[in-house]
């Protein structure tokens, strides 16, 4: 069967998994009932336990879901130490349900597939590797790609029923109250974790620094905690974030962030109170400094900043012209220490970040956001996941959530190398076309024939050359030649799904 | 032509490509490495092949490793090994152009 997007999905495993094809980014007014996790009943007294093998043999059996946060990204120590005692127990097919991988974690997630520990998983992305391992049809089940938004629409929905969390904390009391901020290894807001701690049946904390109780502020709470564990040490604190972060000097990187500021500036929602969001590139901080200039210059302040925090958002908080920070989590040790400090930056969690089934989700209400692409094509769809290989290399993140703003830039270079990243098609479609509203090169933008409205008010800017994206697509081509085409075989080694739970694109095992 | 002597030209900077040529006597081999392989292997492979006939080289290996490199800077850096194996960069080829 064909989806909205054109994408051939698989009959069989569709059949098999009970999914529906992607069929539009308006989630609608659906009345849906949420799961609630079992509950073993306790007064708190016992829940300090001396190693992980001894809650490893408490807690997983065969066949569980476990799952675990990325908010010490490359320097986690938990996964590895847990999965090890998983492993040497000898438990089998259990489904791996953590809210990412990060590359860390690569080499016990291949032995553990290997060994038939893990058989199952679900997770915003993978790199390097345990995506080269998988793109190479070496896991049997499909890999299921969720964006963080619709992890915690699944988590909500009961479709991942998390049998056991183990989630690292820097801090946390004999009872289990912590959270993200204080301690040798702190990264700031859990948002991702959160989810887990609420609805997983049991919730295990694995912690290296055990406080007097009670701990607070408690972003992880005692009545949600099953198990404390004491380890040495839960994360290398140098490898968490992107140490200080500098402003590239990168003069294509500079030329798109000048004009994605030229885009916002120029845009409807450029006014006081509008609300914005960007990621972690050099562009992306680029354009946060540019945009710093601008509302200065205009005299607008910013609602809100959202999403996955950067120290110049936080410096753009302490200066007023952000009024609150929503925090689902914190890329640098600049942002983390500033949700301690600042009481206008708001730890918040996956869902209220951006699930669509909710009572409205910080995304719903985004004015503006910039996003990155590997590939973009001529339809607008954008591809974070797979590399010009065909082999998996990234994560879906908060791209599909974000990307449903007022207005959403995406970022990138006409091409990178040798590789065009405006397409004719791209190999895996992760963020529909209908999302996606101003495409930014160094070179000029490309806006949405949709946006007749951002045609008026960006059609005519000094310096910002407008193409169509066909243009576009055909200036990279010029330049790199035509790509011979990836070759896949039939076997589908994961899906990709919509925010909503449709399947919006599959990804395919790569021919060598 | 004869090769003279082994050459190298092009370095290993991103985006682009580093060729060196030697005798040979099984007509053109290339050892090609690069990360684009999948896509533009036959491509770069052409363009190499293409520029040495240009010099009248029916015999060498080509060891090419590629970072990226558009076919304008392989033919470049076809024609520079060329040259330098040819012995013949004091009289550059312009008409190769």
């Amino acid at each position: 069967m064909k989806n909205n997007v054109n994408r051939e999905l698989p009959d069989d495993v569709m059949a098999a998994l009970d999914y529906k094809p992607y069929e539009t980014t308006n989630i609608g007014n659906p009345d849906i009932q949420r799961v609630a996790p079992s509950v073993h009943v306790q007064t708190g007294d016992d829940k300090l336990v001396d190693s992980i093998e001894d809650v490893v043999k408490a807690t997983v059996k065969d066949g569980m879901t476990i799952s675990f946060h990325h908010h010490f990204r490359n320097g986690d120590f938990v996964f590895n130490k847990v999965m090890r005692v998983i492993i040497d127990a000898g438990i089998k097919n259990l489904t791996l349900a953590p809210s990412s991988l990060t590359g860390v974690m690569n080499d016990m997630v291949i032995e553990a597939i290997k060994a038939g520990t893990v058989t199952n998983i679900t997770s915003s992305g993978m790199r390097g590797s345990l995506g080269d391992f998988v793109s190479h049809g070496n896991l049997k089940n499909p890999v299921i790609f969720r964006s963080h938004g619709d992890r915690a629409r699944a988590i909500e929905h009961g479709d991942i029923k998390i049998d056991v969390a183990f989630l690292g904390v820097p801090n946390a009391d004999k009872l289990g109250n912590a959270n993200g901020m204080d301690g040798k290894a702190v990264f700031g807001s859990l948002g991702y974790a959160l989810m887990d701690a609420q609805y997983a049946n049991k919730v295990v904390l694995l912690t290296d620094n055990l406080m007097p109780y009670p701990n607070t502020p408690a972003s992880i709470k005692q009545t949600q905690v099953d198990y404390v564990v004491q380890v040495d040490q839960v994360g290398d604190p140098d490898k968490i974030g992107s140490g200080a972060t500098r402003f590239t000097k990168d003069p294509k990187e500079l030329k798109i962030a000048s004009t994605v500021n030229d885009v916002i500036v120029n845009s409807p929602y450029f006014k006081d109170g509008f609300s914005f969001q960007t990621g972690s590139g050099g562009a992306a901080l680029a354009v946060t400094r540019y945009l710093r200039q601008a509302m200065i210059d205009n005299k607008i302040k910013a609602s809100f900043a959202l999403g996955g925090i950067t120290k110049p958002t936080t410096d753009l908080l302490k200066e007023g012209l952000i009024d609150r920070v929503m925090d689902v989590q914190d890329f640098d040790k600049g942002a983390a220490d500033s949700m301690h400090t600042n009481p206008k930056q708001q730890e918040i969690d996956a869902s209220w970040y951006a699930d669509p089934d909710n009572k409205g989700a910080m995304v719903d209400q985004l004015d503006v956001v910039i996003l990155s692409a590997l590939e973009i094509d001529t339809k607008f769809n954008v591809n974070v996941m797979t590399g010009s290989d065909g082999v998996i290399r990234g994560a879906v993140g908060g791209h599909q959530d974000a990307a449903t703003a007022k207005l959403t830039i995406i970022s990138a270079p006409l091409v990178r190398g040798r590789i065009a990243t405006v397409v004719p098609d791209v190999t895996t479609v992760v963020t529909p076309g209908d999302s996606i509203d101003v495409l930014v090169t160094e070179y000029g933008i490309a806006i949405n024939p949709k946006r007749k409205d951002l045609q008026e008010s960006l059609g005519h800017l000094a310096g910002v050359p407008v193409y169509t994206i066909d243009e576009l697509q055909k200036m990279a081509a010029a330049k790199v030649g035509t790509p011979k085409p990836l070759e896949f075989t039939d076997r589908t080694v994961a899906l990709v799904e919509y925010r909503d739970g449709s399947v919006i694109d599959a990804i395919h095992e790569v021919k060598d | 032509m004869e090769i003279k002597q082994t050459a190298l030209a092009g370095t290993l900077e991103s985006s682009d490509i580093q060729i060196m040529l030697s005798k040979g006597t099984d007509g053109i081999t290339i050892d090609l490495e690069s990360d684009v392989e999948k896509q533009f292997g036959d491509q770069i492979r052409k363009v190499i092949t293409d520029t040495l006939a240009e010099f009248d080289i029916d015999n060498g290996k080509v060891k090419a490793v590629d970072k990226g490199a558009l076919d304008c800077v392989i033919k470049a850096r076809t024609i520079a090994v060329a040259q330098r194996a040819l012995q013949t960069q004091d009289q550059p080829a312009w008409e190769a152009f």
